[in-house]
């Protein structure tokens, strides 16, 4: 009964449904009799409220109430964290106290009759505040790095410090040097679909339709802000208008519209404004990285040290994995990592697509590149030279690992022969051309997930997940995977993700929904079919649940990981310094791909967004009061489609039969880790100027 | 959005009566709807004035003469600009996105207001906003300000692309107010900073732009509208240069330059101009003409990058009008 | 400081509000020896590099104990008149609707004709996500009045289908992988059959400069690209 229907570049199953507005999103689920929410930011960077005009507002036309710190139920706030949520500190209580912790801080909410009268009355609400100056600055000498509690311990998944031999007498010993700092600007997610919650109560039950990407963390977490039973609560998501990060933690304004909801007695519809985007729901923390490589004369890594520091706020210690990869991409005897947060007066950071890897790996392979000229040895065939046999960081076997592969299948098809190796040596009329490459790396996670499945007397197929699809095409790839399983076309099986009352599953990032979830439903669909067996046929449904997860002998034996090679090439006008992205080939070793074409659609978007990274994206912060001043789609840059050249993604043939039963190792976060050192890599060959610091504008090749 | 009334007028003289009693005009509202969301604007009372018949885009000899309420994309893709004003088909292409172009005014395109992320807050000090509350951006963020034009009160660029081309063609503006009509220079329009900076043009109260007329020229066909920018469309420029050369026998004869991102109004480079005429068109006059764009520039900490930037841009405009659009 | 100014200052007028915020700026003025001390070493845009921040921050006099009040003034105002019966036809039907003259065409769309698919990515004329055809022609619908509309036809993605049958932009987009999310298709597809109907679909790289009005954060350009041209082909 085998199908091949996974592998098979199936449309996506809900491609109708987008392309005719049919698919709902948060904000679309309009409730009868509903009010409007805005939420009020605070206008200082640190301090105190110390007084709210609250009454001539509540009679402002439309208003059907001011809620503010003085007003607002004390919540109970159960304690209640999920693996998204740092591991050190506590959320944020919106409107239990009158801190302000930074600036755009939630310190009000104004329901009304319509969206514009509530607009109007939360512009009208005067606030007085007492005010410090904010630290908002990573690069502030007042900012103090702190070892990041959870990283403290020996076996922390992201250590503080690691280190095998000796790196820094090896780094002082070695012939040939690296030694720079690196910069990665704070990034927004800046998803299309803003943030949106529709709260509706009904006694104490509470339905929210809620932009999420773990809706059943949403459910738990909601439960503990309000003391509820968790089942109280049902959290609905069919469709996510992108995300990459942004969604995957309940952030304080959920809270505010089941808070606001209750309070009126009516359903409340509450959507961020774009601005609110840019502060209230995490970001990508700003970095600075110290890389310095140790080499001999003929290319071997003598030593890599690696000192990162991203920013968090001061109530969590986010941690990502900005110095991982460092440990285990090449070999080399020596390696140091060491990352330390500095505590700012801002909201708290998230993950955003590629979390660490992407920073991190950025460092990394500049600092490579750079060793390449110095020694006058090709990009690759540094790397090459420093393949390593195994993870030198845990002493195991990769389960898979495609590295070399994956750079000559993209070298070959992006031409890197054609690549005069001196800097500032191709053109194209007046314009200086640059070829630049990157390896990039992103672990194969996988947590345990569940799935239910149902066969109809019809001889369809209904498959459940509380699982989400924030673009990538879980709707269709998880059709695919049950569809194969049941031996079924994939026009007779249904699969539903997005609600919390479906069988749990992780949250939707970090590239391991197809790896948990896939598993999950492939092992119900066998459940089903096992159980179909046993039953005669009496003309009602059949229904199994099972879970999966992977299987921890494998997992202790071996390292996995997602590995690929990036190339691009980019032109510089000499004159006025505009950088253009003029194509870009990618290659990945990701176990089985369910899906080519979606695969193909994500890996181009992925590369997209480390486009933007690399020469776009940065979100200012004015130092004076800590607000962004780019908090809009017109001045935080991304790319627009013109922007946007030839951009070819390839997969290399990978079969991994340790990470999980389907092969599959994740896409959406590697698509985008290698993008930006590959461009910056280029503009440096392009121009002769080494740009450190993401990203990388007109003037700062202006003066090459 | 504070709450106003609207009315629909449906001829010029309603519009006046209307405006000489204190009601804003509305056309496009891709400005004014963008600013009153944020309250930065407030007006009372707006009038619609996209009934009046000034959409017309005719040919007067050489001349072009454009209504008022002519959309950015009509004109743009009106045959005759095209043939004879290419410079301001291409800063209208540049100007905007197509949805954009499709609403925008040629009017109102001229009287959009300022780019600076202040001006948009009200929780920041803005002189421009709220006259005498001082100016964040001077010790702010200032990156995209202007370096030419500034006061010590202001130092918000312009941010119009076909406003630049329209000052360096020495285009005229046709307006009627209560007290009847009268013409002057586009670039007559736009006041400096000051110490007023609240006040941003010349236009009468109850004055109606009715069209703008570009004059045409030997040079109209040799000039081109560059605009540099961090992304390729979609955004503001960091500087702009429109450029228009006369060249005959290998001389110039006549030169026309302005640039945008750099004033506080859309900027006309007369010294450098000057310095152009009678000499051959090469890249070393241009550079050395283009230093003179210079002339009393005040960088701010942010954008010290735009005394680079100008003269380059003006360098490679003027090198534009000599390659093929 | 706060009470003070809290208590002393009637909230309401115009000029106390002036009052307080140049207090505001008098304070943010402090920061000028430093800034100014910044302008020589200040090489990146945006006040950012590392040495600019080093001076400006260092020694600094903050804000500390600054109070303010941001509120814009509560308008004595009536509310928004209404202004009567504006009639939109929309994706072929009629609506008669009394209007709050503020709500823009998108929010008319949204929440009161429950036309959902329209969507709002900014609502700033920055993004693309809001795009309707307005008498046939592609605009950003968040920065229009409805009221400004009476009689005109407005087409939506909701309206595109005929029979059942989807627009052949619709199909070539769900054919060509234009989109991921999804959220900024409705959007995409009307502002591609504006750019077809331009005639600006003329080559792949006269679609590219003719839909850069349109953000797509996941990056679906190509497909987008390649749906415009295959619709354009057939158009």
């Amino acid at each position: 009964m085998t199908t091949n229907v996974i592998g098979s570049p199936l449309q996506r199953v809900d491609g109708r449904a987008k392309v005719t507005g049919a698919a709902r999103y948060a904000a679309d689920f309009n409730q009868g009799g509903q009010a409007y929410a805005v939420i009020v930011g605070a206008t200082v960077g640190l301090g105190r409220v110390t007084g709210i005009e609250t009454a001539p507002v509540e009679k402002m036309p439309g208003v059907v109430a001011v809620i503010t710190h003085r007003n607002a139920p004390r919540l109970p706030y159960a304690p209640h964290k999920s693996y998204i949520d740092p591991a050190t500190g506590e959320r944020l209580h919106v409107l239990q106290d009158d801190q302000v912790r930074f600036y755009g801080q939630p310190v009000a909410i104004v329901v009304a009759d319509t969206l514009d009268q509530a607009e109007r009355a939360a512009a009208a609400l005067r606030i007085a505040y007492t005010a410090e100056r904010p630290l908002v600055d990573p690069a502030d000498p007042k900012a103090r790095p702190v070892v990041p509690e959870a990283g403290k311990q020996p076996d922390a998944r992201l250590p503080a410090d690691t280190a095998r031999g000796n790196a820094d007498s090896a780094l002082a010993d070695a012939p040939v040097k690296v030694d720079e700092i690196y910069e990665i600007a704070r990034e927004n997610h800046n998803p299309m679909e803003p943030h949106a919650t529709v709260a509706a109560w009904n006694g104490n039950r509470l339905t929210l339709w809620s932009k999420s990407q773990f809706v059943v963390n949403e459910q738990a977490e909601i439960a503990a802000v309000f003391g509820l039973p968790p089942e109280n609560i049902q959290v609905i998501c069919p469709f996510i208008g992108g995300a990459f990060g942004t969604s995957l933690r309940t952030w304080a304004h959920v809270t505010l519209a089941a808070m606001a909801a209750r309070q009126v007695g009516r359903p409340v519809k509450l959507v961020l404004t774009r601005k609110q985007m840019f502060f209230m729901t995490g970001h990508r923390p700003r970095t600075l990285q110290r890389m310095a490589l140790g080499a001999t004369a003929d290319g071997k890594l003598t030593s890599i040290v690696h000192e990162g520091t991203g920013e968090t706020s001061r109530y969590e210690e986010f941690m990502e994995a900005l110095t991982s990869v460092t440990s285990f991409l090449y070999s080399t005897p020596n390696v140091r990592t060491r990352y330390r947060l500095l505590p700012l007066d801002i909201g708290t950071p998230n993950h955003m697509r590629g979390p660490g890897e992407a920073s991190g790996v950025f460092a990394l392979e500049c600092a490579v590149d750079e060793l390449s000229y110095k020694l006058g040895i090709d990009p690759i065939d540094l790397r090459r030279r420093n393949e390593p046999a195994i993870d030198e960081s845990e002493n195991k076997p990769f389960s898979s690992r495609s590295l070399m592969k994956c750079h000559d299948l993209a070298a070959e098809r992006f031409g890197w022969s054609r690549r005069l190796p001196e800097p500032r040596s191709m053109r194209d009329g007046r314009l200086l051309v640059g070829m630049g490459v990157a390896s990039a790396s992103y672990p194969a996670f996988h947590a345990p997930a569940n799935a239910r499945a149902r066969l109809l007397p019809d001889g369809t197929a209904e498959v459940e997940v509380a699982a989400s699809d924030m673009g990538p095409g879980t709707y269709t790839s998880m059709t695919q995977v049950a569809a194969e399983t049941l031996g079924l076309p994939v026009e007779r099986v249904r699969f539903s993700l997005g609600r919390s009352d479906y069988p749990p599953a992780p949250s939707h990032g970090g590239s391991w929904t197809m790896a948990s979830v896939g598993s999950a439903i492939r092992a119900a669909c066998i459940a089903v079919q096992e159980e179909a067996a046993k039953r005669p046929r009496d003309g009602r449904p059949i229904e199994a649940t099972a879970s999966a997860q992977r299987d921890p002998d494998v997992a202790a034996r071996f390292s996995m990981h997602s590995f690929g090679a990036v190339f691009a090439e980019v032109a510089v006008d000499p004159d006025v310094g505009t950088i253009r992205l003029r194509r870009a080939a990618g290659a990945y070793g990701i176990g089985r791909v369910v899906n080519p074409r979606l695969a193909r659609s994500q890996c181009i978007g992925g590369m997209i967004g480390g486009m933007g990274m690399a020469l776009m994206e940065r979100t200012v912060l004015d130092p004076r009061d800590g607000r962004p001043v780019n908090a809009h789609m017109a001045d935080y840059l991304l790319p627009v489609n013109l922007d946007v050249p030839q951009l070819e993604a390839h997969f290399v043939e990978e079969i991994d039969p340790h990470v999980n039963a389907l092969g599959v190792k994740g896409l959406g976060e590697i698509a985008l880790v290698g993008m930006a050192p590959a461009i910056a890599n280029a503009v440096f060959h392009a121009t002769g100027k080494r740009v450190r610091s993401l990203p990388i504008r007109i003037e700062d090749v202006l003066t090459v | 959005m504070l709450p106003f009334t609207l009315e629909k007028v449906t001829s010029v003289q309603a519009a006046i009566a209307a405006a000489s009693s204190g009601r804003r005009f509305i056309a496009g509202g891709t400005t004014l709807i963008d600013l009153m969301r944020e309250e930065v604007e407030q007006p009372a009372h707006l009038v619609d004035i996209n009934a009046l018949p000034l959409s017309e885009i005719r040919i007067e000899g050489s001349d072009l003469v454009i209504g008022a309420l002519a959309r950015m994309a009509d004109v743009a893709a009106h045959a005759g600009v095209q043939r004879l004003q290419p410079l301001v088909a291409e800063s209208l292409i540049e100007g905007a996105s197509p949805q954009l172009r499709n609403m925008a005014s040629i009017g109102g395109n001229l009287l959009q207001r300022v780019r600076c992320p202040y001006f948009r807050m009200h929780d920041a000090p803005c002189n421009k906003r709220t006259p005498n509350s001082g100016c964040a951006a001077i010790d702010g963020l200032n990156a995209g300000h202007a370096i030419l034009g500034t006061s010590n009160h202001c130092v918000a660029t312009h941010p119009s692309d076909v406003a630049v081309a329209l000052v360096a063609l020495d285009a005229t503006m046709q307006v009627r107010g209560p007290r009847g009509e009268r013409t002057f220079p586009v670039e007559e329009l736009f006041r400096l900073p000051g110490d007023t900076p609240h006040l941003e043009h010349t236009l009468l109260p109850g004055e109606l732009i009715l069209a703008v007329r570009i004059p045409g020229g030997p040079d109209s066909r040799r000039a081109r509208y560059l605009k540099v920018r961090d992304r390729a469309s979609y955004e503001f420029a960091l500087v702009s240069a429109a450029a228009a050369l006369d060249v005959e026998d290998g001389v110039i004869r006549q030169a026309r330059l302005a640039v945008g991102g750099v004033g506080t109004r859309p900027w006309r480079l007369r010294m450098v101009e000057k310095a152009l005429i009678g000499k051959a068109p090469d890249r070393k006059i241009f550079e050395t003409a283009a230093r003179l764009a210079l002339e009393g520039a005040r960088p701010l900490s942010g954008n010290h990058y735009k005394l680079e930037l100008l003269p380059r841009t003006i360098v490679r405009a003027l090198e534009m009008t000599g390659e093929a659009a | 400081m706060a009470a003070a100014l809290f208590g002393s200052v009637n909230l309401f007028s115009f000029s106390s509000q002036r009052t307080i915020i140049s207090k505001r700026a008098e304070t943010m003025k402090n920061d000028e020896r430093l800034t100014d001390g910044a302008v020589e070493t200040e090489e990146r845009r945006g006040g950012l590099s590392r040495r600019s921040i080093l001076l400006t921050v260092g020694g600094v006099a903050t804000l500390a104990a600054v109070s303010e009040v941001a509120a814009q003034p509560i308008s004595e105002r009536p509310p928004s008149a209404s202004t009567g019966r504006v009639r939109l036809v929309v994706n072929g039907r009629q609506h008669e609707l009394d209007l709050d003259p503020r709500r823009s065409l998108l929010d008319v769309l949204r929440e009161t004709l429950d036309l959902t698919g329209t969507k709002k990515g900014c609502n700033q004329g920055a993004c693309g996500a809001c795009t309707v055809l307005l008498n046939g022609r592609r605009i950003v619908s968040c920065l229009t009045l409805a009221a400004m509309h009476d009689g005109a036809e407005i087409k939506t993605i909701e309206g595109l289908e005929t029979n059942g049958e989807l627009h052949p932009l619709q199909a070539a987009f769900v054919e060509h992988d234009g989109l991921q999310c999804g959220f900024c298709t409705p959007g995409q597809i009307m502002s591609g059959i504006g750019c077809i109907a331009e005639g600006h679909a003329g080559s792949p790289d006269e679609i590219r400069i003719w839909m850069s009005g349109n953000i797509c954060r996941c990056g679906a350009y190509p497909g987008i690209v390649a749906a415009v041209a295959d619709a354009a082909k057939g158009a």
